[in-house]
């Protein structure tokens, strides 16, 4: 397994498309325009890029934001706030099933 | 960060030839095509000049800072400087020249002893769009500088000066502690006597460098940050910005074979040629004339010590029609001029 994630992998990304023409450039093309400056700016998406990056664990994902976000001037102390509220998010999404145990345990109880 | 030059520490990227033969190894052998054969792909090579438009010429690589990713390898032990005959050299060609717009850049520019005198003998010529580099902490280094503003005022000299950020901790990282606070009081003080100041024909503008192996983005998405984060937190105005690629050469192409970034950073140069930038690409309209008089296709030729390719190679017999008749020297590092949105001295070219 050592060949999994090797940071230069990441180049080969466009390359999926070779395998399947139509589902990989309707993917990309999909990807940019998201991306694309909206009703949320470029910054507020590249920030929620790199806090979901996080959350679903992706080392490629984490390289790539963390470099579109140093791109575009995005602070070291801004990019932690969006992980932290991954994280956050994470910890909260765990944490209200709490509710369910909670639930279950007094329904057993006697 | 070390606080001399790669020449003092002597480095092996000190040297041109050291630089170019590591430029035309490693990714360059199998894996990536040489600018030229890029180029060639284009229809493009040779790369020919259009008409001169801007002289930009180094008055020396001597500097009061030593900044992380300088191309020049400029700082306070570099002793290269220009002479007083070499300037009248220069100023007969400023005379001559159609070019609308004279760039002095050094190093730090003001620190040649004769560059006042230069100033104003060059601002007599009638040349449209003058521009000196300043790095603005000059303006706080010595007395004898603190006049700097209202001697550019006086000469109405467009001020071109580096910002690689509205924050302290990653503009002192770049270009060394102390620098961002020292720089925001010189700005202030060119605000002062009208610089940057909306409506106002004395031109201040910026300039954006990455800090670190990254490409820069939208340039005028960071102006739009730039301003709403200076006028914010200092009531600082300026006028444009200019985002600026690394080149892949000098301080810059040392730190990333050192922190293991080259291979991945020209990738993404290469991934990121765009054609369009082959047009406007700023050694097309543009000389550079070295501290002894020596001329560049570029200020980054001129560093890795690739002179024009013609007869005539030095200030001293300067013939625009015989010069205009050359190939533009290329090597990898070209790259960096042409990826995204392009990149120039004056910003963004596509």
């Amino acid at each position: 397994m050592a060949d999994y994630y090797e940071q230069k992998d990441l180049r080969n990304f466009g390359k999926i498309t070779e395998w399947s023409e139509e589902l990989g450039e309707k993917f990309f093309d999909y990807y940019s325009k998201v991306f694309e400056e909206g009703k949320l700016t470029g910054r507020e998406k590249s920030l929620i890029a790199l806090a979901v990056a996080h959350v679903v664990k992706c080392p490629y994902c984490i390289d790539a934001y963390t470099k579109d976000g140093l791109q575009r001037g995005i602070t070291k102390e801004e990019m932690m706030e969006a992980v932290h509220t991954g994280a956050a998010m994470e910890a909260g999404a765990n944490l209200v099933h709490a509710t369910q145990m909670m639930k279950k345990y007094k329904k057993l109880s006697h | 960060m070390s606080k001399k030059s790669l020449k003092a520490r002597e480095n092996l990227m000190a040297k041109a030839n050291e630089q170019l033969k590591f430029l035309s190894n490693g990714v360059f052998e199998d894996d990536l095509p040489t600018f030229k054969t890029k180029l060639s792909e284009e229809n493009q090579f040779p790369l020919k000049p259009n008409k001169l438009e801007i002289l930009q010429i180094n008055l020396g690589y001597m500097c009061n800072q030593v900044c992380a990713h300088c191309h020049v390898d400029a700082g306070p032990d570099r002793k290269e400087i220009m002479t007083k005959s070499t300037m009248k050299s220069c100023l007969k060609v400023i005379q001559e020249t159609e070019a609308h717009t004279l760039d002095l850049t050094g190093g730090a520019p003001e620190m040649n002893p004769h560059f006042r005198w230069f100033v104003e003998e060059a601002s007599k010529a009638g040349i449209k769009d003058f521009i000196v580099r300043s790095n603005l902490t000059i303006i706080e280094a010595n007395k004898r500088y603190k006049d700097l503003p209202d001697f550019f005022k006086k000469h109405k000299v467009h001020v071109v000066s580096s910002m690689p950020h509205w924050t302290e901790d990653k503009t002192d990282h770049q270009r060394g502690k102390g620098v961002f606070n020292k720089s925001i009081k010189a700005l202030k003080k060119l605000n002062e006597v009208g610089y940057g100041m909306p409506n106002s024909s004395l031109k201040l503008d910026l300039v954006y460098n990455p800090s670190g192996a990254f490409l820069p983005t939208n340039q005028e998405v960071m102006q739009r940050d730039f301003k709403e984060k200076l006028i914010a937190n200092f009531d600082i105005h300026f006028h444009q910005l200019f985002a600026i690629t690394n080149l892949p050469i000098s301080r810059f192409l040392d730190y990333l074979i050192a922190s293991e970034n080259y291979e991945d950073y020209m990738f993404s140069l290469v991934e990121a040629f765009n054609p369009a930038a082959v047009i406007n690409v700023m050694c097309r309209n543009t000389l550079s004339v070295s501290w002894d008089g020596f001329l560049y296709d570029c200020d980054f030729n001129q560093m890795l010590e690739m002179k024009i390719d013609s007869k005539i190679q030095h200030i001293n017999n300067y013939n625009e029609t015989k010069i205009q008749d050359r190939a533009i020297k290329i090597h990898q590092h070209c790259y960096g001029c042409t990826a995204g949105a392009g990149s120039s001295c004056q910003g963004n070219i596509t």
